[in-house]
């Protein structure tokens, strides 16, 4: 029989490495549909949940993958879909319901070109803001988004960690790139994976409120079955989870959403920071492009510029403070994104009144190192 | 007059009620009530522990039915309420499942869903309150409206055909079809009961009238409507759901059109990947 | 009540009585347990309920206990319970 976690060095592309890292986290559904670049994943871990007691299935389109997710997660499993562009989309409004259910789950974004069918095979990172401001309303989300397949693998990981610390979905912000290239990945010994689950409740079951924030701002969450009786409702909803359609029960529910991931930006947020010491202009960037963006720091330096590199790891919540804290000493900014400006957006209101630039592109490649030195050079 | 309420106070349901949510969003003369009651009378009859049933709905007045019963229930997203029971179901098998919403919710947004769990016999329960409108957004026309029924959004009348729904159930291989009315209060009871002891996909439709807003329009009231499903309904058990259209002129056929046994999606996955193949070879391998 | 043909065994048979709960405040006044009584043992009250409509009353104790209008009311209003013989 399989091992559960496959401790070993591997040669495998991204897509698989997240499957593995779903894995190894504890994922135990999986509810997908087939889509370019992201198709991968559903199909490497439907041959392995069955290993590990799992279930995977593949539902009619991404609107009932995602709902299935959420569905799978109240009977107290992990659980995940995997997607792209068009069938993210799709997912949108079900994104809301798992945020105001506070349901913890974890989609996956292999980012492929844009808008509509775009480019199935080409990378891209320009779902970056639908992926923040996608569904209807008002919510914080977190995101990740990995360099490598390794990152794939513990990315994924993390992202079920905070998923079930926060009671909220976690997205993994890839990309057809880094989801279809091969390299090596390390995977620990089963004992040095730090996994998460979701605190159970405990008391008195007649007494029970749903929603009832604990210290870190997060409801323990019951499964079904557990005898709780829950009532979940997409509707406004009071701690104890019924639906009231008052002002003020909006407003208690909207700053217990946005509080708990708010309040613990220190624990959530996770940036690399690359030759940044001395340096006068900061490359910001994430996932693919910011592999590229380490030689463009390196050649950079070679020609005179002091250049430094800033790898948001967690892109949502945005690092607001640490683009502030930067933009005190330094001289400007340059965000180096497969899209024409969405992070680079974030990063100058933050950079303001230092000049932040954006070395974007329309999709379909990744950003050649040249490019950003150019954008570089004319800018400074 | 005997002092009633205190020979027994207590409702007999209300145990399977969220007492402190009653009195319901239900109109007056609303049926959603009614077979929501048979409902509950049915999981009540089955003896099974509370804490094995779940219950999920949609969007929609009989959407709201999940936030009335006092077990684990789900008011999701429109017409997602089957993906959702699908999710449950996968990763807690010994569970029952109830969808219990509405013709708008899990017909026309959410059709593809019901075909799809009806094609793999997804072991649950489906009950369709189906009152031929969208009473919650103030009836506009919806993919079970009579042919000529007015509504909001069609004042001079439906110029499209409704689904035959046991048809469209059996056609996607659902594996348990039924149909009443809410005014067979006893036979829908029994039967949700039965559908619940089913393995594989179970579907009940439940005619319900909306005087507020199908009856409104159509100048029934809805004791008129009961009066129809008195006089002009046949039960007839086995019948061909291809002749269960609704044409209250030439009789409406309730019943139970249909239970075959069949594996279920559980069932064929558990055979097909539940033991671990100990020499399968991952592709990365 | 009453048989065209008594049977024979008449005298031995005890009929199950039941009588009536009503929680009245819960009523909204559909009528339908008014309507499909098969005993036609209700009727609207005169009095109104703290929502304002007309809940059933009992008219003439004639209940067989069926738990029809138990069954069919939509706001858990109405049930019965077996009467002593
Ligand atoms: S609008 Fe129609 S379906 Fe909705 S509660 Fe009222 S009567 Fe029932």
């Amino acid at each position: 029989m399989k091992p559960q976690i496959l401790t070993g060095t591997h040669f495998i592309n991204g897509d698989e490495a997240c499957a593995e890292g779903a894995i190894a986290a504890g994922c135990r559904f999986f509810g997908g549909y087939p889509i370019t670049p992201a198709t991968e994943v559903a199909e490497h871990i439907s041959v392995r949940l069955p290993h590990v007691g799992g279930v995977f299935i593949q539902m009619e389109d991404e609107i009932a993958a995602m709902t299935s997710i959420l569905g799978a997660a109240w009977t107290g499993i992990k659980t995940m879909t995997a997607t792209s562009g068009p069938g993210f989309s799709l997912m949108m409004e079900t994104v809301g319901l798992a945020i105001v259910t506070e349901t913890p789950c974890v989609v996956v974004n292999v980012q492929r070109g844009g808008p509509s069918t775009g480019l199935p095979t080409h990378g891209a990172q320009a779902d970056m803001m639908q992926v923040r401001w996608g569904s209807h309303g008002d919510y914080e989300i977190i995101a990740l988004a990995p360099s490598s397949p390794q990152e794939m693998f513990d990315l994924t990981i993390i992202a079920f960690n905070l998923s079930e610390t926060y009671r909220t979905p976690v997205f993994i912000m890839s990309d057809e790139i880094v989801g279809h290239m091969s390299e090596k990945v390390v995977i620990p010994e089963a004992s040095k994976i730090k996994t998460l689950s979701r605190p159970k409740p405990t008391g008195r079951k007649d007494k029970f409120k749903l929603y009832k924030p604990g210290p870190n701002g997060v409801a323990p969450m019951p499964a079904i079955g557990d005898g709780y009786n829950v009532h979940v409702t997409g509707l406004t909803h009071n701690e104890k989870g019924y639906p009231v359609m008052s002002v003020d029960t909006q407003k208690e529910m909207m700053h217990r959403l946005l509080g708990k991931i708010r309040n613990n930006l220190d624990d959530i947020i996770m940036t690399e920071e690359y030759l940044l010491d001395d340096a006068e202009f900061v490359i910001v960037s994430y996932g693919v492009s910011a592999r590229t963006s380490y030689t463009a720091v390196e050649e950079a330096r070679a020609m005179g510029i002091k250049a430094g590199l800033l790898r948001l790891i967690t892109v949502w919540p945005f690092p607001d403070d640490k683009i502030r804290e930067l933009a005190k000493r330094v001289k400007g900014f340059v965000t180096v994104e497969i899209n024409m400006g969405q992070i680079a957006r974030e990063v100058e209101r933050c950079a303001a009144p230092t000049p932040a630039y954006l070395a974007g592109h329309p999709g379909g490649s990744i950003i050649p190192p040249d490019d950003v030195l150019k954008i570089l050079k004319e800018a400074f | 007059m005997k002092n009633r309420p205190e020979i027994q106070p207590t409702h007999p349901l209300e145990d399977l009620v969220r007492m402190d949510r009653i009195p319901h969003i239900w109109c007056s003369g609303c049926g959603t009530g009614s077979i929501f009651s048979s409902c509950l009378t049915a999981i009540k009859q089955t003896g099974i522990p509370y804490n094995k049933f779940s219950m999920v709905s949609g969007i929609g007045c009989s959407g709201r039915g999940a936030g009335y019963i006092n077990i684990d229930s789900f008011h999701t997203t429109h017409g997602r309420a089957i993906p959702f029971a699908t999710g449950i179901k996968m990763a807690k098998p010994e569970l029952n499942v109830i969808v219990f919403s509405g013709d708008g919710d899990l017909f026309a947004i959410g059709g593809n869903h019901f075909i799809h769990a009806a094609r793999r016999n997804m072991d649950i329960t489906v009950i369709c309150v189906n009152n031929l409108t969208y009473g919650m957004t103030g009836g506009q026309v919806a993919a079970t409206t009579p042919h000529r029924a007015k509504s909001s959004t069609t004042t001079a009348g439906n110029p499209e055909t409704p689904f035959n729904l046991p048809l469209l159930a059996y056609a996607s291989g659902a594996t348990y079809v039924a149909r009443w009315t809410m005014l067979h209060a006893r036979d829908l009871a029994d039967s949700i009961e039965e559908a619940i002891r089913h393995k594989g996909f179970s579907f009940i439709e439940a005619l319900s009238p909306c005087p507020v807003n199908f009856g409104r329009r159509n100048k029934e009231k809805s004791l008129d409507t009961l009066k129809k499903y008195y006089e002009k309904t046949i039960i007839r058990n086995g019948a061909n759901p291809a002749e269960a259209d609704i044409d209250f002129n030439k009789g409406v056929i309730l019943g139970k059109f249909l239970q075959i046994s069949k594996p279920t999606h559980d069932e064929m996955y558990k055979k097909m990947y539940g033991q671990s193949k100990p020499n399968e070879e991952l592709k990365t391998s | 009540m009453k048989y065209w043909r008594v049977p024979l065994d008449s005298e031995d048979v005890q009929v199950i009585r039941g009588t009536v709960c009503i929680l009245k405040d819960r009523c909204k006044g559909c009528g339908y347990c008014i309507e499909y009584c098969p005993r036609k043992n209700l009727e609207f009250s005169k009095e109104f309920n703290a929502k304002g409509y007309h809940p059933p009353a009992v008219k003439n104790e004639d209940c067989l206990n069926c738990h029809y209008c138990e069954l069919l009311c939509p706001e858990f209003a109405i049930f019965t319970v077996e009467a002593p013989i």
